[in-house]
């Protein structure tokens, strides 16, 4: 798991792209990256989402990067607490970026972003989960100033 | 002693790519051997990490991409990372020892994850946001 304390927001050029809330014009096209960047379609779990966080906007976040009409990527967040004690807290629990769209700060905005709406929600630290072998992703996030919380994620196999 | 030697050399130089540094600049600064410093520097040359500048006022200098190379790059040039101990077990198939043995990997699975996703960019940056007082302590 990772956490950062949430610092002052740090100064950026200006980007090329606009990061917005989701609308419902844009589940397909977060269907479309999701498949293409995980392999599995799963349309039905987008949609649920999609009610679940972009109709909201107190304290669950569903954001978007567009250029034009270009989709270039998507962050999902909400605030979480008094999971096995721990405070409020902002929970990061996806992101994505159009691989063609990478490499232009399009993953730094969206996570910005974010933190900028956890801030607003009065939370100062943020988390996420993800497999430790999602290199990519886990550098993304250490790259933003990420690191090891102190909670840990445990699993079993449970008889059918 | 080799490894951390390594990793302090390749943060100092890539933290200015453009700047040249002696073994002997880079070893005063951590207080290190330059001796033992200046074999580390020729086997990261040997790597692709650093170069070294001949002639008068020569050096080193980075030569790799800050984002494209993490922790475990450097490490492993000069140790092991993860499985050793696994590996000790290997013969070992009683139930305490498989056991042992998933214990050892999950320690390494995560230490290997930590040091594969911290880029030195990301490291340098971790660098600046250190007290002054204890960077160069």
């Amino acid at each position: 798991m990772n956490s950062m304390i949430l610092a002052n927001s740090r100064p950026m050029p200006e980007p090329e792209f606009m990061i917005r809330p989701a609308t419902e014009k844009d589940v397909d096209k977060v269907i479309q990256l999701d498949t293409q960047l995980t392999g599995m379609h799963k349309p039905e779990y987008w949609r649920e989402k999609f009610e679940a966080y972009g109709r909201r906007s107190d304290e669950h976040f569903f954001l978007v990067a567009t250029r034009g009409n270009d989709f270039l990527g998507f962050i999902i967040g909400e605030v979480r607490a008094w999971e096995f004690g721990s405070p409020p807290c902002g929970w990061i629990f996806t992101i994505a970026v159009d691989p063609a769209q990478r490499l232009e700060g399009v993953g730094s905005s969206l996570f910005d972003a974010v933190c900028d709406r956890f801030r607003k929600a009065k939370v100062t630290k943020i988390r996420t989960m993800l497999a430790r072998t999602d290199q990519l992703v886990m550098s993304f996030f250490r790259s933003q100033g990420m690191m090891a919380g102190p909670f840990t994620e445990l699993e079993m196999e449970v008889d059918a | 002693m080799a490894t951390r030697h390594a990793l302090f050399a390749v943060l100092e130089l890539a933290a200015q790519p453009e700047r040249q540094m002696s073994a002997a600049e880079i070893a005063v600064k951590y207080g290190i051997s330059p001796n033992h410093l200046a074999k580390v520097l020729r086997t990261l040359g040997r790597e692709g990490f650093v170069e070294a500048v001949r002639g008068v006022g020569g050096g080193y200098r980075f030569a790799g991409n800050a984002k494209r190379t993490n922790l475990l790059d450097i490490i492993r040039i000069f140790e092991p990372v993860g499985s050793l101990e696994a590996d000790e077990l290997a013969d070992d198939n009683t139930s305490e020892g498989l056991a042992l043995r998933r214990v050892l990997k999950e320690i390494d699975d995560t230490a290997r994850a930590t040091l594969s996703s911290i880029s030195l960019d990301t490291m340098l940056k971790l660098v600046s946001r250190m007290p002054r007082k204890a960077a160069a302590s």
